[in-house]
């Protein structure tokens, strides 16, 4: 795996930018409840839909309206929408729902797209691996790869992109593997201090797999904005909404010294701070008695042998 | 008051239940219909720290304006009852309850919008307290993230009201349906309310910390700090919020 960090400069950036976005096959947009992918995924149903894409969505976690949001006119002309948030489980039977549940509506989508360059999008895989077998859903989408490749001739799979928006926290690392190895491209969605990072990590066959950093933000129109490299600043702003507050304020005791406690204080000498008074006073020999003296009255039990001092001692 | 949002509760280490107690009162204040599934405590339970709050419950059933599942007495009427009659919470009974449709079809029968020309009640509200315990009754965390699926379809989309409900957070990594249900609907979520107790253990002064994380799930936004984390404490009418570490107690 080659990591590189983009830190270059202007033209050399945007050629970077198309060739790691021209994603084709099975591409798994990985985020989390912190970073989400969502809009990730509508900037580039966007990108594919005005480079004259067929987009199928497939739309599972929002209304339609939320999902069309944002995106122009002109756009959403061009999106084919299959709704499974409004009755995915046909509970109201209305007959109004899809047919054969979420794993027949995945099915018919692969049946209706036609040949030539598409963009798949699915919101979300998640929510399609907590209620499909994770083997059926990815024969599934192999299906869909395959049908795509036979309609179209040889360079037909690499006409057709799909876009799967993953939860991270959702599953665990058996099915997420799973998806792993039917993808040709991850995206892992992450940031820090306030600015939204995507680490692209891409297989091409009989290439070593890549792994790239981009950093980057959703602007409104739903556009990608790629900067160069991660925020400047690595210190967190302080919160502008709560006002600075001085905790020494409306204390009980005091935290403060007037001029003539400083005064006293600085001039305070510690007791083992070894300054040249103290040094002079110490070689001096002061009026003082020079040595002391210790004074000892022996009891009976006492025997003092001055040769042998201890030998009292029943050692 | 926002609309067609979902707001979730969550707590770890501690009690979040003083979040369902605020929120119950601020909608019925704001004139909201309101549906109240309440599974952990007694009507009267509910009433009583409502007075405290300022809204009183038993006047809020009566003028229609709460509609209240007390699920601690309604289960036992579940087993006394005919078995043909569909009954919210139906799945206590059945060996193999594969879905919380009953209890959905009940959701959307008391916030069906009445017809009587005059716009009696502001946006309507589901409150749920709390959703941990259908996993403990034996629901799958998908059957659960079914459920609040239909019910974000009726209540937030169809009539642009609000759904607030609570989910505990053992915080035992073991306990992968709970993770799978707290995760799921922390994706769906415009709101997060998490309350933690405090790292350091039980204090008298500082009952735990609430963090908040503001959450557009399919809208950029450009304004990413959108987190913030306060600590509280309880008190008999109401809980006080100071910044972390500002506890009068402290200085």
């Amino acid at each position: 795996v080659t990591p590189s960090e983009g830190a270059r400069g202007g033209t050399g950036r945007q050629l970077e930018m198309e060739s790691v976005l021209a994603l084709r096959g099975l591409v798994l947009l990985r985020d989390s409840v912190e970073w989400e992918g969502r809009s990730l995924l509508k900037a580039l149903i966007k990108k594919a839909a005005l480079g004259g894409e067929q987009v199928h969505i497939l739309g599972c976690e929002v209304s339609e309206e939320e999902f069309r949001a944002g995106f122009d006119s002109s756009v959403n002309s061009r999106l084919v929408y299959y709704d499974l948030f409004r009755d995915p489980l046909n509970w109201a039977q209305t007959g109004e729902a899809l047919p054969g549940g979420p794993l027949g509506a995945l099915q018919a989508m692969c049946e209706r797209t036609d040949p030539g360059p598409v963009t798949v999008a699915l919101d979300s895989l998640s929510w399609l691996l907590l209620r499909l077998p994770c083997a059926a859903l990815c024969q599934a989408l192999c299906a869909m790869s395959r049908r795509h490749a036979c309609r179209g001739g040889s360079l037909a799979a690499e006409q057709l992109c799909v876009l799967g928006l993953l939860h991270r926290e959702l599953h665990g690392p058996g099915p997420m593997g799973a998806l792993s190895s039917l993808a040709q491209t991850e995206v892992t969605l992450s940031g820090t201090a306030g600015q939204a990072s995507a680490h692209i990590l891409c297989r091409r066959p009989r290439q070593r797999p890549t792994l790239e950093t981009l950093w980057f933000s959703v602007l409104p129109d739903l556009s990608l904005d790629l900067q160069g490299g991660p925020p400047l600043e690595s210190q967190p702003h302080p919160d502008p909404h709560t006002p600075q507050v001085d905790p020494a304020s409306h204390l009980t005791f005091n935290l403060h010294l007037s001029k003539r406690e400083r005064e006293a204080k600085d001039s305070l000498t510690l007791p083992f701070q070894f300054s040249s008074e103290k040094q002079q006073a110490l070689l001096r020999p002061g009026p003082g008695p020079a040595t002391s003296r210790i004074f000892y009255e022996p009891d009976t039990f006492d025997d003092l042998d001055p040769e042998d001092p201890d030998g009292d001692l029943d050692v | 008051v926002t609309k067609g949002k979902l707001t979730l509760l969550c707590d770890a280490n501690t009690d979040g239940s003083f979040l369902v107690h605020h929120f119950l009162s601020f909608y019925l204040k704001a004139n909201c219909k309101v549906c109240f599934v309440a599974l952990i405590q007694s009507f009267s339970h509910y009433n009583i720290v409502g007075q405290k709050l300022g809204v009183s419950l038993t006047v809020a059933r009566e003028c229609g304006q709460l509609v209240f599942l007390e699920g601690l007495k309604s289960s036992v009427d579940v087993f006394f009852r005919a078995q043909a009659e569909p009954h919210p919470l139906q799945f206590l009974r059945e060996a193999n309850a594969e879905n919380l449709q009953p209890l959905y079809e009940f959701v959307r029968e008391a916030l069906k919008p009445v017809d009587d020309g005059e716009a009696a009640w502001r946006c309507p509200v589901l409150l749920v307290d709390d959703l941990s315990v259908l996993l403990s009754l034996g629901m799958g965390a998908v059957a659960v993230l079914d459920f609040i699926h239909y019910c974000r379809a009726t209540v937030c989309w169809e009539r642009k009201g609000n759904i607030v409900a609570l989910v505990h957070d053992s915080g035992d990594t073991e306990d992968e349906e709970n993770n799978i249900l707290l995760n799921g609907l922390s994706h769906q979520s415009h709101l997060i309310l998490r309350a933690e107790g405090l790292a350091t253990g039980f204090c008298r002064d500082v009952h735990g910390q609430l963090r908040i994380l503001w959450r557009t799930p399919s809208q950029p936004t450009t304004q990413r700090d959108q987190s913030l984390t306060y600590q509280y404490k309880i008190q008999d009418k109401s809980v006080s919020f100071f910044a972390k570490g500002m506890s009068p107690a402290v200085l």
